[in-house]
């Protein structure tokens, strides 16, 4: 049986971890200026995280303050934690961006930075590079955020190999964004800090719905 | 060539999103790549852009790109080199 041992949300230049605001910037900060300022908290050092497109940033920041303060890593084998996401536009964000690269003939300098995230699993690829997970992964985009598509892979996977997953909702379009990640472990290998959810729909909704944002 | 060298550091640092990286903290003679900054392939390429973008020079060999970007220094050099800076 899945466990939903820690989940963050983050929106309107706001980071929830577990249902608290962590942290929150100004609403005129661009999304790129918020991303920044959140990576700063973390205290981190990764310098890839500057390379990254507004998607793999979003999702990477989102799974680490979901991952902060837990054993989840180490309770749990690399090669046995999946990783499960969605999201709405796909790569539409940095599509975009590589095609403005190539409209002017005259000027046309295609980055190859720009071109190798142009695939929306990309975000999946950077967080187990980070973390070094070999586990099973998919990537779905679909129209609006479905817990039900995700619980239901989720489970499918749980009940083979998989031990734990990082699952959530990805989705960056222009200034439009938002990122929900919840980690999910097996009943026989929570720890004491978990926050113990059950993973059904009811358990996602609830905390999907559960931190109150302040703008 | 101080002042090229000087003017790539900056350039590398924004094209290749350093962010990180302080200029000064670039040691002209030091690897670009595996240990020095640490840069990876993607980023071998985005540096070939930035010679042509920069500074019109198109590497036609490949193969030509590992001497010239051993270091800031060698890129400086080869710039020119090609009569480009």
């Amino acid at each position: 049986m899945g466990i939903i041992t820690s989940y963050t949300h983050i929106k309107h230049n706001q980071v929830s971890v577990n249902g608290q605001i962590v942290f929150q910037s100004d609403n005129s900060l661009s999304l790129a200026e918020f991303l920044s300022e959140a990576y700063k908290t973390l205290d981190i050092k990764y310098p890839k995280f500057h390379k990254m497109d507004a998607q793999c940033k979003l999702g990477f920041l989102c799974t680490e303050f979901a991952l902060k303060g837990t054993t989840f890593l180490p309770d749990n084998y690399l090669n046995k934690t999946a990783i499960v996401l969605s999201n709405n536009a796909s790569s539409l964000d940095t599509d975009r961006t590589h095609q403005h690269s190539i409209d002017d003939k005259s000027n046309y300098f295609p980055s190859p930075a720009v071109f190798v995230y142009t695939l929306p699993n990309i975000t999946i690829g950077e967080l187990a590079i980070k973390h070094k997970i070999t586990g099973e992964n998919a990537f779905f985009v679909s129209s609006h955020f479905d817990p039900t598509l995700l619980i239901n892979y989720t489970e499918s996977l749980i009940n083979n190999e998989t031990q734990a997953a990082i699952v959530g909702w990805v989705d960056v379009d222009g200034a439009n964004y938002e990122a929900f990640i919840f980690l999910v472990e097996t009943s026989e290998n929570i720890n004491k800090n978990s926050i113990f959810k059950p993973l059904n729909i009811s358990s996602v909704i609830t905390l999907y719905n559960q931190t109150k944002w302040t703008h | 060539m101080d002042a090229l060298i000087e003017k790539l550091k900056g350039q590398i640092i924004e094209q290749l999103n350093l962010a990180e990286v302080k200029p000064e903290e670039i040691n002209p003679d030091s690897p670009l790549f595996g240990e020095g900054l640490g840069l990876d392939s993607i980023d071998a390429l985005e540096l070939i852009v930035l010679l042509e973008k920069h500074y019109g020079i198109k590497i036609q060999d490949p193969k030509d790109g590992k001497t010239i970007f051993q270091s800031l220094r060698t890129m400086a050099e080869y710039i020119k080199s090609q009569g480009k800076s």
